[in-house]
C-alpha cells in the first residue's frame, strides 16, 4: 500500500482550476464532493424531522396537553416519517459515505458513473422539493402515516399524489445510486484488492446497494399506482371497484422491510471496520461478517409479511413469515458476536467514533431482539400498532442507523475536513444523547406492553407519568444531539489540523493525506494487506 | 475525464444497463403480480373484458415492435462493422416502427374511449368488478409500456445526434448498444403485456 498521492495537491474542497464557489460544488462530478452534497442535504432533513419529533413530544407530555389537533399531529407523524425514512434513514449512508468513503476504500479515484452520481443528486434535491410542495398545496400536508396505506390515502382530501411522486422520484435516486456502488465494487478495486480483502463497510455497502437495486422499483410502481388511482381512479386498490387494499400492504412491504436493511446494513459494515482500528486487532470472523450482510440481504427480503400478521392474511402465510422472521436474527447475531469477539484481548481505545460504535451494538441488540417478540405470532397480536412498535424501530434506526452515521462521522471527519473536533465535546454530546435516548424510547417499550396505541394524540391518564419521562429523555437527547452536531460543525474550519490516519487504521483512506486531494491517487494503489493489518502502523500524533 | 473512462472500459457502461433493466423488470413485476392476483379472482370477467381488444390491432403492434427490435440489433451490428451511415438508417427505421407502434396505441386507446370503457366512466363502472380492474390494469400497464417506449425514442434520438457528432463510433459505441438492450426490453415487456391481455381464453 505505497503513498503514491502528490504531497502537495490542493485539498479536494479548495477552488479547483480557478473555479470555487457554491457553482462549482452544484457542478461537480467528484465523489468527494457529491457526498458532502448529501451530506449537507441530509443534515438538514435530519434536523428539521427532530424539531417535528419534539413538536410530538412537547403535545404527549401531558394527557390534557392542547398543543395541537389531532389533524395536525396526524400530518406531524406522517412528515416526520417520511423526512426521516424516505430523506434521511435510506439515502442516509449509501449516499454520504457511499459517495465520500467508498471510491477511497477500495482504491479508486471516482465512482464508476460519475455524472449519473451528480444526477443521483439532483434527483433526490428534485424529490425532496417535491416532497416539501405537497405540504403546502393541493389540500396540505399528508395525514396518512408515511405508509399511505389505501384505502385512505384514496380518500383523504389532502395532496397524497405528489407525496408519493415525490417518493418515486427519491427511488429513483436511491436505484441510481445502487446501481453506481455495484459497478464501482466490482469494476474499480484497486490492483490486489480481491473481495476478501475489502474492508467490510464495502462488504455493507455492496450488500445494501443490491437491495436498492432490487427492491425499489416495487415501492416506486407501488406509489405510481396511487397517484393513478388518485387522478384516474383504476380501481387496483379501491375494494368499491374489486380492488383489494391488502395488495397494496404487499407490494408496500415488500420494498419496505427490505428498505429497514438498507437502512442497517451498510451501518453494520461501517461497525465492523471500526472495532478492529480501536481494538488494534484484526477483525474477528471476516467471511462470516461479510456473507452475513448478504444472507441478511436475500433472508430480509421474504419477510415482509411480518408487517401484516392481523391484516387478516392467512395463518400458513402467517407462520411462514414469523419463522423467516426470525431467521434474519441469525445472520444479525453473527455479526453481534463477531464484534464483541474482535473486542477480546484487544488493545481497545476509546474513542469518540468507538463510543458511538459500541453503543451502536448495545442499542441495536435491544431493538433486535425486542422485534423477536414483534415476529412472535402470539405476542404480535396484542404489540400490534403500539408503542411497542415504536420503541422497537426506534433503537433499531435510531440506535443503530443513527449511532452508526454518527460513529462514520466521527472516524471519517478528518478526512473530510482535514481538522479534528473536540473530542471532550464529542464524548459530552454522546454521553446526553446516549441518556436522553434510554430514556425517551424504553417507556415507550412498557407503554406499549400496557396497550398504549401508536399515532394517537392523547391518552389515558394512566400513562401520564411514563409519557412525561419520555417527553424529558427526548429533550435531553435533542440537546445532547445540538452538542455533538455544533461541536462538528464549529470545528469544521477552526478545529485542530488532523494528521493523515490520526486513528491508525490501515484501510486504503488512510493512506491519503487529510483532507484528500480532487484526485486520490495518481497511479492506483497496490494492494498486498488486509484491511485490519495493523502491523507497522503506529498512531501517528 | 469520465467520457474518456468510459471509452476505455464499455463494460462498465454494459454493466450499469443491465442492472437499470433487473430494476425495470422488477418495476413492471409489480403490476405483473397484480394482473396475477385479480386475474385468478376474476378469470370470468377478465375473458370477457379481453373480448373487448382487437386482436388484429395487437397482432399488428407485436408484429411491428418486434421489426423494430429487429432494425435495433441490425444498427448495432452495423456500427459494430464501422458503417456508421447504415446503423443511423436502421436506427431511423426503428423511429419509424415506434411511431406506428403508438399511433396504433393511439387508435386503440381512443376506440376504448368511445366505447365508454376508461377509468371512472359510468359504462365500466356498470360492469362486474373483474371488468373495472381488467381495465384499470389494461390503460396502466399499456401506458407505462408506452411511456418507456417514448423515452427509448428519445434515447436513439440522441443517439442519432452522437453519431453524427461522431461521438459514438466503432470504438465508442456504448450509447447505442445500451439504447438497443433497453429497447429489447421494452419488446419484452410488450410480448408478455400482448397474450395476457389480448389473447385471454
Amino acid at each position: 500500500m505505497g503513498d503514491t498521492t502528490h504531497p502537495a495537491a490542493a485539498p479536494y474542497f479548495a477552488p479547483h482550476d480557478g473555479k470555487g464557489g457554491i457553482l462549482a460544488w452544484l457542478t461537480s462530478t467528484n465523489h468527494k464532493r457529491i457526498g458532502i452534497l448529501y451530506l449537507a442535504l441530509i443534515g438538514f432533513f435530519f434536523s428539521t424531522a427532530v424539531v417535528l419529533g419534539v413538536l410530538m413530544r412537547i403535545q404527549l407530555q401531558s394527557p390534557g396537553m392542547r398543543l395541537m389537533d389531532a389533524r395536525t399531529y396526524n400530518i406531524l407523524f406522517t412528515m416526520h416519517g417520511i423526512l426521516q425514512i424516505f430523506l434521511v434513514v435510506i439515502p442516509g449512508i449509501p449516499t454520504i459515505f457511499g459517495n465520500f468513503a467508498l471510491p477511497m476504500l477500495v482504491g479508486a479515484n471516482d465512482m464508476a458513473f460519475p455524472r449519473l452520481n451528480l444526477f443521483s443528486w439532483y434527483l433526490f434535491l428534485s424529490g425532496a422539493i417535491l416532497a416539501g410542495v405537497a405540504v403546502f398545496t393541493n389540500g396540505g400536508a399528508p395525514d396518512t402515516g408515511w405508509t399511505f396505506y389505501v384505502p385512505f390515502s384514496l380518500k383523504t382530501s389532502v395532496n397524497v399524489p405528489l407525496a408519493t411522486f415525490a417518493v418515486f422520484v427519491l427511488g429513483m435516486s436511491s436505484i441510481l445510486t445502487g446501481i453506481n456502488i455495484v459497478t464501482t465494487v466490482h469494476q474499480l478495486r484497486a490492483p490486489g484488492m480481491t473481495f476478501f480483502k475489502m474492508p467490510l463497510s464495502v462488504w455493507g455497502l455492496y450488500a445494501t446497494a443490491w437491495v436498492q437495486i432490487l427492491a425499489t422499483p416495487i415501492v416506486g410502481i407501488t406509489m405510481l399506482l396511487i397517484v393513478v388511482e388518485r387522478l384516474f381512479g383504476i380501481g387496483v386498490f379501491d375494494p368499491t371497484k374489486g380492488g383489494d387494499p391488502l395488495l397494496y400492504q404487499h407490494l408496500f412491504w415488500i420494498y419496505s422491510h427490505p428498505a429497514v436493511y438498507i437502512m442497517i446494513l451498510p451501518a453494520m459494515g461501517i461497525i465492523s471496520d471500526l472495532f478492529p482500528v480501536f481494538s488494534r486487532k484484526n477483525i474477528f470472523g471476516y467471511k462470516m461478517i461479510a456473507f452475513s450482510s448478504l444472507a441478511i440481504a436475500s433472508v430480509g427480503s421474504l419477510v415482509w409479511g411480518h408487517h401484516m400478521y392481523v391484516s387478516g392474511q392467512s395463518d400458513t402465510a402467517n407462520i411462514v413469515f414469523s419463522l423467516l422472521t426470525f431467521l434474519v436474527a441469525v445472520p444479525s447475531a453473527i455479526k453481534v458476536f463477531n464484534w464483541i469477539a474482535t473486542m477480546y484481548k484487544g488493545s481497545i481505545k476509546l474513542e469518540p467514533p468507538f463510543l458511538f460504535a459500541l453503543t451502536f451494538v448495545f442499542l441495536f441488540s435491544i431493538g433486535g431482539l425486542s422485534g423477536l417478540f414483534l415476529g412472535a405470532l402470539a405476542a404480535n397480536v396484542q404489540l400490534h400498532d403500539t408503542y411497542f412498535v415504536v420503541a422497537h424501530f426506534h433503537y433499531i434506526i435510531f440506535g443503530g442507523f443513527g449511532f452508526g452515521i454518527f460513529a462514520a462521522l466521527h472516524y471519517w471527519y478528518p478526512k473530510m475536513t482535514g481538522r479534528m473536533y473536540s473530542k471532550r465535546a464529542a464524548v459530552i454530546g454522546w454521553l446526553v444523547t446516549f441518556v436522553g435516548f434510554n430514556a425517551f424510547y424504553f417507556p415507550m417499550f412498557i407503554m406499549g406492553w400496557q396497550g398504549m396505541p401508536r399515532r394517537y394524540y392523547a391518552y389515558l391518564p394512566k400513562f401520564a407519568e411514563l409519557q412525561l419521562l419520555s417527553s424529558l429523555g427526548s429533550y435531553v437527547m435533542v440537546a445532547g444531539l445540538v452538542v455533538i452536531i455544533g461541536n462538528l460543525l464549529y470545528n469544521a474550519k477552526r478545529g485542530e489540523k488532523a494528521s493523515a490516519n490520526p486513528w491508525g487504521g490501515a484501510t486504503l483512506e488512510w493512506t491519503l493525506p487529510s483532507p484528500p486531494p480532487l484526485e486520490n491517487w495518481e497511479e492506483p494503489p497496490t494492494v498486498t494487506k488486509g484491511p485490519y493489518d495493523y502491523s507497522g502502523l503506529g498512531e501517528e500524533k | 475525464m469520465s467520457s474518456h473512462e468510459h471509452a476505455a472500459d464499455p463494460d462498465r457502461g454494459r454493466i450499469g444497463m443491465w442492472l437499470f433493466i433487473c430494476t425495470e423488470i422488477l418495476l413492471f413485476g409489480g403490476l405483473f403480480l397484480l394482473y396475477s392476483v385479480y386475474r385468478y379472482k376474476h378469470p370470468a370477467d377478465f375473458h370477457a373484458a379481453s373480448l373487448d381488444l382487437s386482436r388484429f390491432a395487437g397482432t399488428l403492434n407485436t408484429i411491428v415492435l418486434i421489426s423494430s427490435s429487429l432494425t435495433a440489433a441490425l444498427a448495432v451490428h452495423e456500427l459494430r462493422e464501422g458503417r456508421i451511415a447504415r446503423a443511423k438508417l436502421l436506427i431511423g427505421a426503428t423511429l419509424l416502427c415506434a411511431l406506428a407502434f403508438l399511433t396504433v396505441k393511439g387508435f386503440e386507446w381512443g376506440a376504448k374511449f368511445e366505447h365508454g370503457l376508461y377509468p371512472n366512466a359510468p359504462h365500466l363502472l356498470s360492469l362486474p368488478p373483474g371488468q373495472i380492474l381488467y381495465f384499470g390494469l389494461y390503460f396502466t400497464m399499456t401506458g407505462l409500456h408506452a411511456v418507456h417506449v417514448i423515452v427509448g425514442m428519445g434515447v436513439f434520438g440522441y443517439g442519432l445526434r452522437e453519431m453524427s457528432r461522431g461521438k459514438v463510433t466503432l470504438k465508442n459505441p456504448i450509447l447505442i448498444e445500451n439504447a438497443t438492450l433497453f429497447w429489447h426490453l421494452i419488446d419484452i415487456i410488450w410480448i408478455f403485456l400482448f397474450p395476457l391481455f389480448y389473447l385471454i381464453s
